[in-house]
Order: structure tokens, then sequence, then C-alpha cells
């Protein structure tokens, strides 16, 4: 069944984002009549190789060939032009047209005198997704299909683009077990009509299940590509994550002290489920799991941007009622948010502006505001985070992700909290910004605050964390002291392994 | 905040100083009469309930919304102000009454955009339409007069021994208040974050909705005060009073430097902006424009203001720039 | 081996969620039918008071001053449905009424030939318009606003004070309005026409689905290679026309035309195609529904004038209704996205 030279065939590719590098070197190669799944951790750069393949972004290095042939992609509509189909995670299609008219968006059959051929694209669009083994009314808007089916759409639309590369973007993510069953189904059709399949998963099971060679990217690195009767999936895990030595993170030893935090039964639903676990003063709970697996919709019922819709929250002991970022904050409990240009900061605000504002109320007197005492503050907790700028009165817009990073814990410090809950806070900073954010956290801790730090580095996470609680589709599937976690435990029970 | 937007904030206020500059030249030259101190005078009379009503817009635009309600809640206003004053209530009970309708009505826009987060272009198109509505159920075609001295003094007459119309001493004060609110204290540092970034201002403990109706409510009492004022001016409650005010007040705005999509934007920039359409349009009317004509004029310098900058920073983007791309970036 | 926790729905599960496509594209043709129960609830509860109401006479009354308004709603519909406005359209179609009428008084063009400026004067409006919100990327609110304020302006000015008057404008231009197709009033007869042609073209025309497709999604229309600039400037063109047609009918059927002419007329369009089921963020409704809109709020009108009510309620209730009809369909969308988030995924 092999066909030996690959349809597409990327060779030393290399991409950089400011200070990070999310790919370095890459090799790969895609096969007609293969699934080829490609897993990694968290920021290894799976994602960026997927919107290299969609002509979103350019490689710095290396190159593309498609039937041997160099290709410089100038965008998207170029690689669907050549053939090649990007699902991404996330449907883009036109809610209000039916699913036949997403499916030829910008195609539409037409007839010279009457328009738009309904019966034909109808017809076109019925064959399509019977020959997919589908059932699916053509003729409804798209508004009202699952997230499932609205991938299906997707599938069709690249299915009737004569995709001969059909790359997938964790496709799974938001399918129930059925609905997996029926994608393979296809995926295995398109296999079987010679197109070359880019099957990005995170799950063992189903990669296991349906591919036929399997490619780990680790750290921007590609690490190994084997067909899958020579690897396990334990074999698998242990290249994502591989057994490096050096260790980044100073822990320090803090005491650890009375409950601060209780999450009981908490649950929000079709989100997540039965959440419950505990945080001490002094304590650095890590909450692991890939993306998608809820720990940052936990953080944000904690801070009550969003509501539960069962369980509770107990704040030393005593019942807590959040509504809103006002009630969190009253509480102590502050969060460090994933996305720092969209909800950390106000990209255009001074540092000092930035430091200040959930408490510049505070910081006023008469309704003005004291400048300088908001300057000293953002000059106090710059100096001691560290902050590199030209000076407090700098836009936030200028400084490193770092740098930025930092600011947004400074202005959260600021209000003097008892509960941090940190989101990423290392993502898209640089080796030694980490290391600085690091030291900060642990000093933190050992000066009694709270902390859960959510992330989906597992060397971050065992480096810091006295505790791991690991989420999977909404619940917690493990939990682990310091000492018995390990990365392939971590990320065997964040894939939905049973442990091992 | 103030960092790298203050430049270009001097920047667009020179413009405007310049405009200003311009506009009076050309109103020297069209009429001998305009360099006057009572064709000033009477230029900023006409021009006060406009202001007024351009400061509380500028907030709100600012926080990321719009308002196009304000010149019916004027009208609404003069309306229950006639009406209630025809039936015999005394005016120290009518205004106050006036200014709560006011308030309710600035209530309604803030409710339906904040809670049932419908946009407020659209919100303010319906109460547009709603209180010039009710005005007209109201008072009908009617108009009312026979308003007691003191009443019709506060409106046209000036401040004892000096040539400052009363109007211009409330527009003055509120002014000065929205510079104090907007520049130091922190509602207003709250209302550019609102503007700038919703969603970090919400995570950051800023209460939005409850600041946006608040915004709001204030639009609709300085639009009901407005009303009162114009009916003083006037000595007459009409139903159509304020009609076709939404433009200069939205011009002014918009004008003055305030960015339509929210964030940015100065009081002076907007009060220099307010007399820049002032002086334009007295300037038209000395040489015999009929004022729906000025609007051509006034409806251009809208356009403009927003067209400008716009094709302004697509020529500047066009620049070869170095390009920083960023995992975390949303551009 | 795996520990999926949440597992595949059961096949009742599978059926609501089959229900709710069937249910969404229900409440979408439902709308039309909803405004023709409410239209038929209106005419009966007048009728029982009024019984004068119920008459082909009065219909006919009803009809012909829907037409205008409904070929204006034509054009509007075609702008709201790329997720933009046109707030100028009572300026243009007043400002196109002046302009044939004067045209007409002096007969330099014949009335053909002032017919024809008028749609071509229409079209260059819409697209000034076009321009704008296109090219120059003015928000529309901001631009169509600024154009409201503008063209009424030049339409004072082209005026200046004076009135087009029924003495003044040729015989067969005024029999227009007065004359009938097969027993229909022409008026009548041109506003379905178009109403008819643009809810066709709208429907089957690729440049039509491709309008739905930017207000539906204006990021993913751009991958797909849509020329959304393009066809949103076009929009404005058709709603610039639209004015225009109805400006150059407007003396016709009113007899005489002044610089007020059509003032407020965006208010009752707005209102009329918001009722019809047009969906204000663009991507959804038909030029049937606001058709059916604007003969709703017509109807309403005449009601009113017919129990004697006062007409000053009208403003109120086109202001009302815009307010109701946009948070109702807010209301009925967010319904079914929170049941599609719970059924839709886990």
């Amino acid at each position: 069944m092999t066909e030996i030279s690959p349809v597409l065939q990327l060779t030393g590719i290399s991409k950089r984002f400011g200070a990070v590098q999310a790919l370095i070197d890459v090799d790969l190669d895609l096969i007609a009549n293969e699934v080829h799944a490609l897993v990694g951790e968290n920021g290894a750069g799976k994602s960026t190789l997927v919107k290299i393949l969609a002509g979103i972004h350019r490689p710095d290095a290396g190159h593309l060939e498609l039937d041997g042939h160099e290709l410089v992609l100038s965008g998207p509509a170029a690689a669907r032009h050549l053939g090649i189909a990007v699902i991404h995670q996330h449907p883009n299609l036109f809610p209000d047209l039916t699913v036949a008219e997403n499916v030829f968006a910008g195609r539409l059959p037409r007839n010279r005198v009457r328009g738009v051929d309904w019966g034909r694209l109808n017809r076109a669009a019925e064959k399509l997704f019977a020959n997919l083994g589908v059932k699916q009314r053509v003729s409804v808007p798209v508004r009202g299909l699952s997230v499932a089916d609205q991938q299906l759409v997707e599938i069709a639309k690249a299915f009737s683009l004569d995709a001969r590369v059909l790359v997938m973007d964790e496709p799974t993510a938001a399918l129930s077990g059925r609905e997996v069953q029926r994608l393979f189904t296809i995926i295995r059709q398109l296999r079987g009509r010679g197109v070359a399949i880019l099957f990005v998963d995170h799950r063992m099971e189903e990669v296991f299940e349906i591919a036929d060679r399997v490619s780990v990217l680790r750290d921007g690195r590609h690490v190994i590509t084997a067909p899958i009767s020579e690897l396990t999936p334990a074999d698998a895990i242990r290249h994502m994550v591989g057994r490096r030595l050096e260790t980044l993170f100073p822990k320090g030893q803090a005491p650890i002290g009375e409950v601060a935090l209780e999450v009981r039964g908490l649950s929000r639903s079709g989100v997540f489920a039965d959440v419950s676990f505990q945080v001490r003063r002094g304590e650095i709970v890590g909450l692991a799991g890939l993306v998608g697996a809820g720990r940052t919709e936990v953080a944000r019922v904690l801070f009550g941007i969003d509501h539960a819709d069962a369980g509770e929250i107990l704040v030393t002991g005593k019942h807590a009622d959040i509504k809103s970022p006002t009630d969190a904050m009253r509480l102590g409990i502050v969060y460090v948010p994933e996305d720092r240009h969209e909800q950390g900061l106000v990209l255009d605000f001074s540092i000092s502006a930035n430091v200040s504002l959930p408490i510049v109320h505070r910081l006023s007197r008469l309704l003005m505001i004291d400048r300088a005492q908001e300057g000293r503050l953002a000059a106090d907790y710059s100096k001691q985070l560290q902050v590199r700028s030209t000076g407090v009165n700098q836009a936030a817009s200028g400084l490193s992700g770092g740098n930025q990073q930092k600011v947004v814990i400074a202005k959260w410090l600021a209000t003097k909290p008892t509960i941090l809950l940190l989101d990423e806070p290392t993502q898209g900073v640089d080796i030694g910004a980490k290391a600085e954010v690091h030291r900060i956290i642990s000093q933190l801790a050992a000066q009694g605050m709270a902390i859960v730090l959510i992330s989906s580095e597992l060397l971050e996470v065992l480096g810091m964390a006295d505790r791991i609680v690991v989420l999977h589709e909404g619940r917690v599937a493990a939990e682990f002291d310091r000492d018995e976690a390990s990365q392939e435990r971590i990320m065997a029970a964040a894939t939905g392994q049973a442990e091992a | 905040m103030r960092v790298r937007v203050l430049g270009l904030i001097r920047r667009w206020e020179t413009l405007l100083v310049v405009l200003l500059i311009a506009f009076v030249v050309l109103g020297s030259s069209l009429s001998p009469y305009f360099l006057s101190a009572s064709n000033f005078s009477d230029l900023t009379s006409n021009l006060m309930e406009k202001a007024i009503m351009a400061l509380p817009l500028a907030l709100v635009i600012i926080a990321g919304e719009i308002d196009l309600s304000v010149e019916s809640m004027l009208g609404l206003a003069s309306a229950l102000l006639g009406f209630t004053y025809a039936l015999g209530w005394p005016l120290w009970l009518d205004i106050p009454l006036v200014l709560v309708v006011g308030a309710m009505g600035g209530l309604l826009n803030g409710v339906l955009v904040t809670r049932a987060g419908l946009p407020s272009l659209v919100v303010t198109l319906g109460t547009l339409a709603l209180y010039r509505g009710l005005a007209s159920v109201v008072l009908g075609p009617r108009s009312v007069s026979g308003w007691p001295e003191w009443f019709t003094n506060f409106g046209f007459a000036y401040v004892p021994g000096t040539l400052i119309p009363w109007p211009l001493l409330v527009f003055a004060t509120l002014a000065l208040a929205f510079l104090f609110v907007l520049h130091r204290t922190w509602i207003g540092r709250q209302i550019y974050a609102m503007g700038k970034n919703k969603q970090a201002a919400r995570y950051s403990g800023i209460d939005v909705a409850k600041l946006k109706t608040y915004l709001f409510i204030l639009s609709g009492v300085l639009s009901a005060l407005a009303g009162v004022i114009l009916t003083a001016r006037f000595s007459s409650a009409r139903a159509d009073n304020g009609q076709g005010f939404v433009l200069d007040v939205v011009t002014s705005v918009l004008l003055g430097g305030v960015n339509i999509f929210g964030g940015e934007g100065t009081i002076v920039g907007v009060v220099l902006a307010i007399f820049v359409i002032g002086v334009l349009r007295n300037g038209l009317t000395l040489a015999d424009v009929s004022p729906d004509t000025q609007s051509v004029a006034v409806g251009a310098l809208l356009i403009l203001s927003v067209a400008g900058p716009t094709l302004v920073r697509r020529i500047s983007a066009a620049w070869p720039r170095r390009q920083l791309t960023s995992p975390v970036s949303n551009s | 081996m795996s520990v999926r926790v949440i597992d595949a729905p059961t096949d009742s599960a599978l059926a609501r969620r089959f229900g709710l496509e069937r249910t969404l594209t229900l409440v979408a043709r439902l709308r039309e039918v909803g405004i023709l129960l409410v239209l038929l609830a209106v005419v009966a509860i007048v009728t029982i008071q009024a019984p004068l109401f119920f008459s082909v006479s009065n219909f006919e009354q009803i009809l012909l001053n829907v037409s205008l308004i409904a070929i204006v709603a034509v054009g509007q519909t075609t702008v709201v449905l790329t997720r933009n406005v046109d707030l100028s359209v009572g300026s243009m179609v007043g400002l196109v009424a002046f302009a044939t009428g004067d045209l007409l008084k002096e007969n330099t063009l014949g009335v053909p030939g002032a017919i024809a400026v008028g749609c071509l004067l229409g079209l260059g409006l819409g697209a000034f318009n076009g321009l704008l919100v296109a090219v120059a990327k003015v928000p529309a609110i901001v631009a169509t606003l600024g154009t409201l304020y503008v063209y009424r302006g030049l339409d004072f000015l082209v005026a200046g004070g004076k009135q087009v008057s029924a003495i003044d404008l040729p015989r067969d231009y005024l029999g227009i309005a007065t004359s009938s197709v097969l027993g229909i009033p022409t008026l009548i007869v041109a506003a379905a026409l178009i109403a008819l042609v643009a809810a066709y073209l709208l429907r089957n025309s690729g440049a039509g689905r491709e309008l739905y497709a930017i207000g539906s999604n204006p990021a993913a229309a751009e991958v797909v290679g849509i020329p959304t600039h393009r066809l949103i400037f076009g929009a404005f063109v058709v709603c610039g026309l639209c004015a225009g047609i109805a400006g150059v009918l407007w003396g016709s059927r009113f007899g005489s035309v002044n610089a007020l002419a059509a003032s407020g007329l965006e208010l009752q369009v707005i209102a009329a195609v918001v009722v019809g089921g047009v969906n204000i963020f663009g991507g959804s409704g038909t030029v049937i529904g606001a058709v059916l809109g604007a003969i709703l709020l017509a109807t309403i009108e005449n009601a009113l004038r017919i129990l004697h009510l006062s007409e000053f309620w009208l403003l109120a209730i086109d202001g009302a209704i815009i307010l109701l009809a946009v948070g109702t369909d807010a209301a009925i969308r967010g319904y079914f996205q929170r049941i599609l988030t719970r059924t839709g995924r886990r």
C-alpha cells in the first residue's frame, strides 16, 4: 500500500514568533493513501506546522515540495487551489447559509438563465455526503448543526475540492465517541481514495486506531517518525515528553498552611463536571491537562467571569458566592489570564496605568488618581519583578512577552490577593524571563499565597507544583503529589489513558 | 496611556485650532458683522444646547458605544416641560421631573445595551424615534409659551455685568467637570480602559455594564437639561425642538478627535470642535446660507473626520515596517 | 482501555439535534408567516371596531401608501444583509424627488428623460455611500449619518425654499400614480415587481448568495475568495437606485414636492426591515419579509387613522417596534445558541 514518493514533503522547516522558536528544522512527509498522525504536547509546534501547510504562515527556513516541485504558498487561497485542504479546530462556516451552499461557497453551480442551480447544487452536495457515508440534509442552515456535523461539512468541502492533502487539526476535540467513529470511517474512505492525510491529535487511543504512521514533535523539533506498528502509546508519550534533566525552576520550600480555597463538585454544563480540589496557603497546585480539558473554564468560574451550574466554592472554609470579578477580588482571588493581549493588558496604556487598573479607585483621593502614588506602585513592582522597560510610563505594547506577563502579575499582586490563579503564565515567554516568573511564583508561595498554576508545559508543572490535578475532558482524571508525579503519568491521565 | 497617544492628540487638537482660526478668517471675510462681540455672543448662544449634549456623548463613544437619541430626548424634555407647565404645574417641579425622565430614557438605552446585549446603534436609533414620537404624543403640534421672565432670562440673557450667556456658564461648568472626570479621575481611567479593550477591562474587575449604563443615564439627563435650556431660550416648548441636532452633536465629538471605535479622545478636542462647527455655521448664516444647507458642510466634516484618519492610517500602514508576529498576538 | 468519560449521545439526543435544524429553518420561515398572522389579527381587530376598514379601496390605499416605502425597503435590505445600514435613504429619496420634479417642471428632458436622470441620481448617491463604506472604510453609521444630512442639505440648496406643485407637473407623469395595470394600481405593481426581482436575485444569483455570506461571516467570506468590498459597494448602489426609483415616483404619488419630502423615511424603512425579520447583524432575512413588515406597519398606520387615534403615535410606534423586533430576535437567537451548546457538545 505504500507509495514511495510523498505527495507533500517538508524539509528543514523553522519558524519563529518574536522570542519564541516554534519550529526548529522539522522534516515531515505525507504519502498518498496514508493517515499520518502528528502528536506532541501543547506548544510543541503542531499548530504552527498546520498553519504553514494552510498557507497562513510562511516558514523562516526550509522548504515545501508538492509532488517533487518546490512550493511557496502565498496564502490560504493558494493552498486550497493546490489541493491542500486544512480543517482547523473550529469550523469557519457561514451559519446562515445551507450546508450545500457552504460546501460549494464561492463556487456555486450556475445556470445561465436562472442563476444558482439549486438542483445541481443540492444533488452534488448529497452525492458528496453519500460518498462519505454520512446522512446529512443539505438544505438546512449550518447554524443548527452540532460542531461534529459542522466539521463534516468542512470535510465535505475539502472533499469537493479534490484535495490531495487533507490536514486535520485536533478534529476530535469536541466529538463524542460515536461521532469519532463516524469520522474515522470517513477518513478511511478518503485514505482509500489516494488522499494523504495529516491527523493532528493528542489522544493516544485515537491515534493508534486510525494512523498508519506517527510523527512526534517536541519543543518545536521533530523527534521521531515511525510506522504505527513499531510504537506503543507509552513509547509515543515518552517521545513527547522526553527525559530532560536540567531544571530551570527553582522550587523553594514553603510552609504549607490552612486550606485557602476548596472547590467541591463544581460543574458547568457542557464544559466541566464534578471538579473538586483544594489549595492550601503556601501551596502551588498545578492544574494539568490538554487544551480544552476545562482548566481555564474552571478558573473563570472561580474568578466570577462565568457561573457554575452546580457545586461549591469555599474560601478559607466559608461558602463563597462569586458572581463577578469584583466578588472574587474581594475574597482575595485573582486571575492572571491566558491571553495577555486580549484579557490581561490594555496594550495602549502605560505600565503604570495597567498595574493600577483593578485598584485605581483605591489610589484616588476625592476621585482624583494620585499619579505619584500610582507611579511609585508601578516602579516598586517593576523592580521587584525585574520588568525591563524604559520606565513606568512606557506603553505595555512596547514590552516583550515576558515583561508584559510580569506587568500582568504585578497588576494582580497590587491587589494583595491571597489566592492566585495563573493561566499559562509563561506561554510565549523566552527562557530567561520564564525562570524569573517561576522565581516570582515560588517567592509568592513562600509568602503564604495559595497558587493554582494552569499549565500545559509538563516540566513547568512538575517543577513548580506541590500537587498536580489533571483534568481530562472536563473531569478530574488524576491527582498526584509532587514525588509520585512524572511526565508520563501526567500525560497518560491527560490523554485519557488508564494509569499504566 | 499618555505616552504614545499624547503626541497624536496634540497634533489633532492643533489641527482643530488651525481649523477654528481658518473658519474665523473665512467668516470675517464673508461678513463685516462677524468679528463683533454681539455676534460671538449669538454664536455661542446657539451652540450651547448641542455643546452640553456633546459632553456625555463623548464619554459614551470613548466607552465604546453611541447614543443617537440625544436630540429626541431634548425634544421630549421640551414637550414634557411645556405640557406640565401648561397644566399649571410650577416650574420648580417640572424641571426636575423632566430631568428624571431624561435619566429614565438613558436608563432604557443602558439596559438594552448592557443587559440585552443589543448594539447601541440600533437601540438608540429606536429610541431616537421613540422619544421624538412620545414628544409628539405629549404635545402634538402645539407650542407652549408664556414662560416666567426668570426662566426665559436663563435661556437667552447674560450673566449681569458680562456678555456671558447663562447657558455658556452652565456649559463651561459642565465642561470643566467632564474634563476633570475624564482626565483626572479613576472613572475616566475606567472609561478609557473599557473603550480600548472591553475584555481586559472586565477581567480587571471593572463593572463595564454598570458604568456604561451610568453614562447613558448621564447622556439622557444632560439631553433633558439641554431641552430645558432650549425651551427657555426660544421661550417656546415644542415637540420638534432640537430636530437635526444629532448631526452637530455627533460631529463635534468625532471631529473633536474621539475615535468612533472607542478608547481615545479628549474633552478639549471636543470643545474645540464644538466651536469649530459653531463658527462655521455662524459664518454661513451671515452669508445667507440656510441652516439646512449648512448641514452639507457639517455632514462633510463628519465624514472627513472619520475618513481622514482611516486613510492616513492606511497610508502609513503601507509604509514598510518591521513585522512582529507572535503566537499570542491577535493581529 | 480508554477512559472516555462522556460518551456518545443516545439516539434520542441525535433526534433532538436533528429536530433543531428543522426547527431553525421553520423559525426563519415562521417569521413571514408570523407577520401575516399579526397582520390578519390587526385587520380583524380593527374591522370589528370600524367596519369601514375592511374594503378593497381601503386596502388599496394601504398598499399604495406602502409601495414607495417597500421599494426603499428592498434596497435597505440589500445593505443590511451585508452587516451595514443606510441611514441616508430618506434624504436620497427627497433629493431625487425634488430633482425629478424640477426637471419635469422645466420639461427639458421629457418624462422618460427625467425619470432616467432621477434613477441615475439615486444610483450616484448610493455609489458615494458605497465609496465611503467600502473604500474609505468609514463605518456605515457614520458615513450614512453624514450623507443623510449632506444630501438633505443639497436638497434644500437646490430647492431654495420653493416647491414643485401638481400644476407644474406634466399630466402623464401624475397619471402614473393614478393609473392601473390590469386593475391594479401601477405603483403597487411596480413595487411588487421590484420586490420580486430583488427577492429572486438575492435568492438565486451568485452575487446575492455572496451578500448573505458576507453578512453571515465576513472573515470566512474573504477566505473563500468573495470580493467583499466590491459587493458591499454594489449593495449601497442598489440601495441608492431603489431610493432613486421611489424618489422618481414620489412627485406622481403626492402631487407636490418640497425639500422636506421623505424626511424621516429612513426610520420607517428600518422599522419595516427589522420587523420583517432581516437580521440587523446581516446574513439572514428576505426582501419579502421586509415588504411584509412594511405592509404591517402601513396597516397599523391606516388603522390608527380610521380609529381616530392620534397619528402622532406613529413615530413612537416605529421606534418601539425597532426595539421590540431587534430585542426579540436577539432573545430567540440566544435561546437557540444555549440549547446548541448543551446538546451539540457534551
